[in-house]
């Protein structure tokens, strides 16, 4: 029955019998919980788009006051360095590594992302010192709440990778661990795909 | 809001209840705002006493609040809308009664019941409530108790996510039942556009309290989606094809779909709304980039597939009981799977006809008032599809085919009105008029409303055990059908003489006799409320007589009605495995279909857990703490919610097993019952002498 | 087909009827049209109906039919408890309704584009503008040097070009018997145009809830045969003069009666004519939005946040 139980992510397999079949409905769930999630960006990269414009600035800074690529791509590097390294742990839980490698990947996760985050907010302190607060314009207002966003899903993320190191530490790598992170690594990587959207259409357009 | 923010009350003071405003003037809108916060302190201490009297708090707790039981948690959402359709009627009828007083003058202060700032209350509530707080939890309670049951399943897909999702739609409920003690509501109508709902020209809690109503239970509302989604692609039964399916299943299918992709986009537009108020951002104000065209684009996305979340499990309803009660095949099922698609899919190509008058080019409007045509094609065929198939059928007038006949010859009006106002030409004159809320409400009372007190009726001896009375239940349609005729006929013509929605006064006296009719339906509309309260008493009183313990009081051809009524909490002895569309139909055609199964086992299920409802308690203690500006509460019950997740997530929670031996009993006691019981035909459906056990020779369809 | 239309036609003209009989007020309603495009836009609200029926008998005389002829206590005809499918059926099911929506639709996009509120219905359109304001509006006719407070007068015969803002929430202003109603938004413009064909008096409004003066944000219209007109303009060059000052008393949030309070007229409502005391005050009102910075009460026309409040002070 294992052929018709994929589900989208990477999948335990057959030799984890119970985890297997759970993730089947669990992490389905999930991957329908983050399309809706999806929506929601997708409304605000609208958003962002239809302020975008002379009358949205309200002659307040603009892209290219504010943005510094080069903090951008730091920020780029962090996050999509993050995601490759949670394969680490998504082959570990498949390969069954055990808890410390387990952990020690969770960890550098956790880590990349915080040091994505660092520059995110270092990005926004110097905005706003520079006027670009989200009350200057319509168009700030947007830009402060799409990324904003995407950087409260970081956070999230991350706390939700320290609070899996404490569900490792204190119940193991049981099945219901073992869903939970495939679903963790699902949401990993969608705020990857979230910020190549955001670097792409929130940075690179308007600079361009 | 005289004075500064407190540290411990934040905006709040003794001057916020409805009673300071009595002591400061009394008059007919001051009485009449008191009273309604009395009903909510005297019902509450009612209930708090009546409770503790009969000692059901106990039960309450253990059977009820803490149960992941999907066919529970229906319930509850039933219930929670029928306290709030109450209040919107109730709302609805004082708004009739004011503007039959409210003719006036130019030159003279608006007269009437009630102030015009009270009045804007009343018709935001109205609609805040009728639409977030009554159709949705009914359609979600029902889809919550009927889902699981036909396809075959124990339960929803995450039972426990199930109880917060009922937590938060009842954390925004009571948001709303407060803000009639304490403080004010919004004045902007339920969509609440802005500019008027931004801080400048609605500072005060109001525009807040129905933001955090919306925020709390639209994310309610998602995760609902997201579940029904789920268990209808991973839970359904063995053999359970989705093209065989029950039309119900199909509908709930659409509609969760269209809460998944529809509800983020309110989210969005009143977190806009939200930040632009609590944290002065610029999304929707007048000035500083802002531009409110933006709420009205994002809100519609949400708003016109929700008309349509709204109005499909009706159609799954009606589909169901045209077939049953017509005793006959459904006619099309394949067309109406179709249609129903088309219509969930549709449905997000054409928000734009909400503001045709917005000032886009007519190329624009065209496309939008095309597409929105275009939506009625699918709608028209599931009609002709119904008629069809009572045609050559033999058809019984119980209560749910009377809404039935109601929605019919109802909804088409409504239908007509429709494709009125999707021709942007006319939609210039009567938009935003009183034309416009006679159409919405020839479209959503006898589509939404009858659709879901039919499922009611039909579904009713499922969940308790006893049918609810005929009499009673079609005295109750039948007034809800008058009801609607005399309330909101008058309101198209009043539309078409030129009154704008929402008038807190009006200068033509040619308008009054109209208002007098639609007060006049307003009083049956309040009658068809009290009808269907005493429905429920007198049934329950009678539920002795009424008992179905049989399980199948209408000789249905769906899976539910194959197990006990009330049903048991594992619903099925053991999963059923499906050969057929209308698999327990076939069953009866194939004889003797309440075959004991050949073997039992444990059965697994989600253990009671206090979670939702603690999360429903943090959610509304977060919304009353922004609403109010209590800042120390809102990060507290803000910092609670993920804290309870994470800490739940740290236990290993063992499901309750049911011996198989204890579902053995059970079942076997059931299978005796019905061979006990004598089989009724269709003639003495409506007599004492239907226990629940149809007679199966008669089973044609 | 023909004689449902003339049903529906029968039911609507008596409504018009029976509004006009009663005329002792305003008329305000497009089912008794005093220019061609409320006119056009009552034909094509009767085409509607009368097309739509083709698709809505069938269940009013259907549904009661089968009822009565297919109800279980008495039960005519055949029963045929399996039939679930028909070939022939499902073509006119679904062929009935789209032939019906492509006739709607092609009718939908002749009228849209026909009566598009943008496209000037003839040449040489009087200009007006309006402003919507709590709860009144100021339409400036800038060509006459006049602006009236809740009075809108336009020559018989002439075509009428309004172009709207509001220095407030958002609006829709509605002349039913003239034309269609458009919303007005701050910072932004958009039209209307329209013409009257016979004199008479209308009562145009405002049909988008703005506050507790909602209810009395009704305006005269007065369409007058040309002579007339002239006159009505030159009783207007005089008194009152429409600048800064006497606007922040304007932009209050009160009704027509209290505003001319306001400005020391006596508080009935009847419309305020002024004198224009600058050209260009509509172009100044749209273009205090689009100033940097956010809300200010100070700026010049009173800025764009909430307005002072009057004597009647509604307290904070």
């Amino acid at each position: 029955m294992s052929e018709s139980n994929l589900y989208p992510g990477l999948n335990l397999g057959d030799t984890h019998g119970e985890a297997h079949d759970q993730a089947e409905t669990t992490v389905f769930g999930f991957w329908v919980f983050l399309m809706s999630d999806l929506i929601i960006f997708g409304i605000l990269f609208a958003a962002y788009a239809a302020y975008l414009n002379p009358m949205g600035l309200a002659g307040g800074p603009g892209p290219n006051d504010l943005f510094d690529i080069k903090s951008v791509a730091i920020q780029t590097a962090f996050l999509l360095v993050g995601g490759v390294a949670y394969a680490g742990v998504s082959l570990g839980v498949k390969y069954k590594k055990g808890r410390a490698k387990l952990v020690a990947w969770l960890f550098l996760c956790a880590m990349l992302g915080t040091g994505f985050l660092f520059f995110e907010v270092k990005d926004f302190l110097s905005q706003a010192s520079e006027g670009g607060t989200p009350q200057a314009s319509g168009w700030l207002s947007a830009y402060w709440a799409l990324v904003g966003l995407h950087g409260v899903h970081v956070f999230s993320g991350i706390m939700w990778i320290l609070a899996m190191i404490g569900q490792i530490a204190t119940r193991g790598i049981d099945d219901v661990v073992k869903v939970r992170l495939s679903m963790l690594g699902v949401f990993w990587h969608f705020l990857d795909l979230i910020w190549v959207g955001i670097f792409s259409f929130v940075f690179l357009v308007p600079l361009a | 809001m005289s004075g500064g923010t407190s540290p411990i009350f934040g905006n709040l003071d003794w001057n916020v209840t409805p009673y300071t405003d009595l002591l400061r003037d009394v008059n007919s809108s001051t009485i009449v705002g008191a009273g309604a916060a009395s009903v909510l302190v005297l019902g509450g201490i009612a209930t708090l006493l009546l409770f503790s009297w009969m000692r059901w708090w106990g039960p309450l707790y253990r059977n009820w609040l803490t149960s992941p039981d999907a066919k529970k948690i229906g319930i509850m959402y039933i219930a929670l809308a029928l306290v709030m359709l109450a209040r919107g009627i109730i709302e609805g009828f004082v708004m009739r009664a004011h503007q039959a007083t409210a003719l006036g003058t130019l030159a003279q202060p608006e007269g009437g019941l009630v102030a015009p700032d009270h009045f804007a209350q009343l018709f935001s509530t109205h609609g805040t409530i009728m639409i977030f707080f009554v159709a949705m939890p009914l359609l979600i309670g029902l889809i919550n108790f009927v889902l699981p049951q036909q396809l075959g399943a124990r339960d929803m897909a995450f039972p426990v996510l199930n109880q917060v999702s009922l937590g938060l739609t009842a954390a925004g409920a009571g948001l709303i039942m407060i803000s009639l003690l304490v403080g004010q509501f919004g004045t902007g109508g339920w969509t609440m556009y802005p500019p008027y709902t931004g801080k400048i020209f609605s500072p005060g809690e109001g525009v807040d309290y129905w933001l955090w109503a919306i925020l709390i239970s639209g994310m309610g509302s998602t995760l609902t989606g997201m579940n029904f989604a789920v268990t209808i692609f991973k839970e359904r039964a063995p053999g359970m094809h989705f093209m065989r399916m029950p039309l119900f299943c199909w509908t709930s299918l659409c509609v969760a779909i269209m809460l998944i992709y529809a509800m983020p986009a309110l989210t969005v537009s009143s977190a806009m709304l939200a930040l632009d108020r609590y944290a002065d951002f610029h999304f929707f104000t007048n000035d500083a980039g802002g531009n409110m065209m933006n709420y009205a684009n994002i809100f519609w996305m949400f708003g016109h597939p929700e008309v349509y979340i709204l109005i499909l499990p009706a159609f799954g309803v009606f589909s169901e009981i045209s077939s049953t009660f017509s005793g006959k095949r459904l006619y099309g099922y394949t067309s109406l799977v179709i249609a129903s698609m088309s219509i969930a899919v549709i449905s997000f190509t054409v928000w734009l006809h909400h503001f045709f008058t917005m000032g886009q080019s007519a190329g624009v409007n065209i496309a939008f008032g095309i597409a929105t045509m275009i939506i009625g094609i699918p709608t028209g065929v599931k009609i002709y599809d119904w008629m069809a198939t009572m045609w050559r059928g033999r058809v019984r007038i119980t209560t749910p085919i009377v809404y039935l006949t109601g929605f019919f010859l109802l909804f088409v009006i409504g239908g007509l009105s429709g494709i009125i106002l999707a021709n942007p030409s006319i939609d210039y004159q009567v938009h935003n008029s009183t034309f416009l809320v006679a159409h919405f409400h020839n479209v959503i009372i006898p589509g939404v409303l009858y659709g879901m007190l039919a499922g009611i009726h039909y579904w009713f001896p499922k969940a308790f055990g006893f049918r609810l009375s005929e009499t009673w239940g079609r005295r109750t349609a039948y007034l809800f059908v008058g009801g609607f005729v005399f309330t909101f006929m008058p309101l198209y013509v009043l539309g078409l003489m030129g009154m704008p929605r929402r008038s807190p006064t009006f200068q033509n006296p040619d308008f009054m006799p109209w208002m007098y009719i639609a007060a006049f339906g307003g009083v049956l509309m309040l009658c068809a409320l009290a009808s269907l309260t005493w429905t429920f008493w007198t049934s329950y009183r009678n539920r002795a007589a009424l008992a179905v313990p049989g399980g199948d009081p209408w000789n249905g051809s769906t899976l539910e009605w194959s197990t006990p009524a009330p049903v048991p909490e594992w619903t099925f002895p053991c999963i059923p495995q499906v050969t057929a569309r209308n698999e327990w139909g076939e069953r009866k055609r194939a004889g003797d279909p309440w075959q004991a199964p050949a073997e039992y086992t444990d059965i697994e299920m989600p253990a009671n857990t206090a979670h939702g409802l603690l999360i429903a308690i943090a959610a509304f203690a977060l919304g009353f703490a922004m609403v109010w500006h209590i800042w120390w509460l809102a990060i507290l019950s803000l910092l609670a919610i993920p804290g309870m997740v994470a800490l739940r997530g740290m236990r290993v929670i063992e499901p309750t097993i049911i011996p198989a031996a204890e579902v053995e009993q059970a079942d076997r006691r059931f299978r005796q019952q019905i061979a006990s019981l004598t089989p009724v035909t269709r003639a003495d459906e409506e007599t004492e002498r239907n226990r629940g056990v149809p007679d199966i020779s008669e089973f044609a369809g | 087909m023909s004689w449902a239309k003339i049903g529906a036609g029968c039911v609507l003209a008596w409504l018009a009827t029976d509004a006009a009989m009663a005329s002792a007020t305003l008329q305000q309603s497009f089912l008794q049209p005093m220019g061609p495009v409320a006119a056009e836009q009552f034909t094509h609200l009767l085409r509607v109906v009368g097309i739509t029926m083709v698709v809505i008998l069938p269940v009013l005389v259907g549904v009661p039919f089968i009822l009565w002829r297919y109800r279980y206590a008495r039960p005519r005809g055949d029963y045929t408890p399996q039939w679930e499918f028909s070939k022939p059926l499902e073509y006119a099911l679904w062929g009935v309704p789209v032939l019906v929506v492509i006739v709607l639709a092609s009718w939908l996009w002749y009228s849209t584009q026909k009566l598009d509120p943008y496209k000037p219905v003839g040449p040489e359109s009087l200009r007006v503008q309006a402003i919507g304001l709590d709860w009144k509006w100021v339409f400036i006719y800038p060509e006459e040097g006049i602006a009236t407070v809740d009075e809108l007068a336009v020559p018989v015969g002439r075509p009428v070009e309004i172009t709207l803002t509001t220095d407030t929430v958002m609006q829709s202003l509605l002349i039913a018997p003239l034309t269609g109603q458009i919303y007005a938004m701050p910072g932004m413009t958009t039209k209307l145009n329209f013409s009257a064909t016979r004199p008479g008096e209308a009562e145009g409004e405002n049909t988008q809830f703005n506050g507790s003066g909602f209810g009395r944000q009704k305006f005269t219209v007065r369409a007058l045969a040309p002579a007339d007109y002239a006159s009505w303009v030159a009783r207007g060059r005089s008194g009152l003069v429409l600048d800064e000052n006497s606007y922040a008393m304007l932009r209050r949030q009160t009704v027509l009666a209290d505003a001319r309070g306001d400005l020391g007229l006596d508080k009935r409502a009847e419309p305020i004519v002024m004198t224009l005391g600058q050209r260009d005050i509509f172009r100044q009102i749209v273009a205090k939005y689009h100033q940097p910075g956010g809300a200010s009460a100070g700026g010049r026309w009173g800025g764009t946040g909430l307005p002072q409040t009057g004597t009647t002070g509604a307290s904070e």
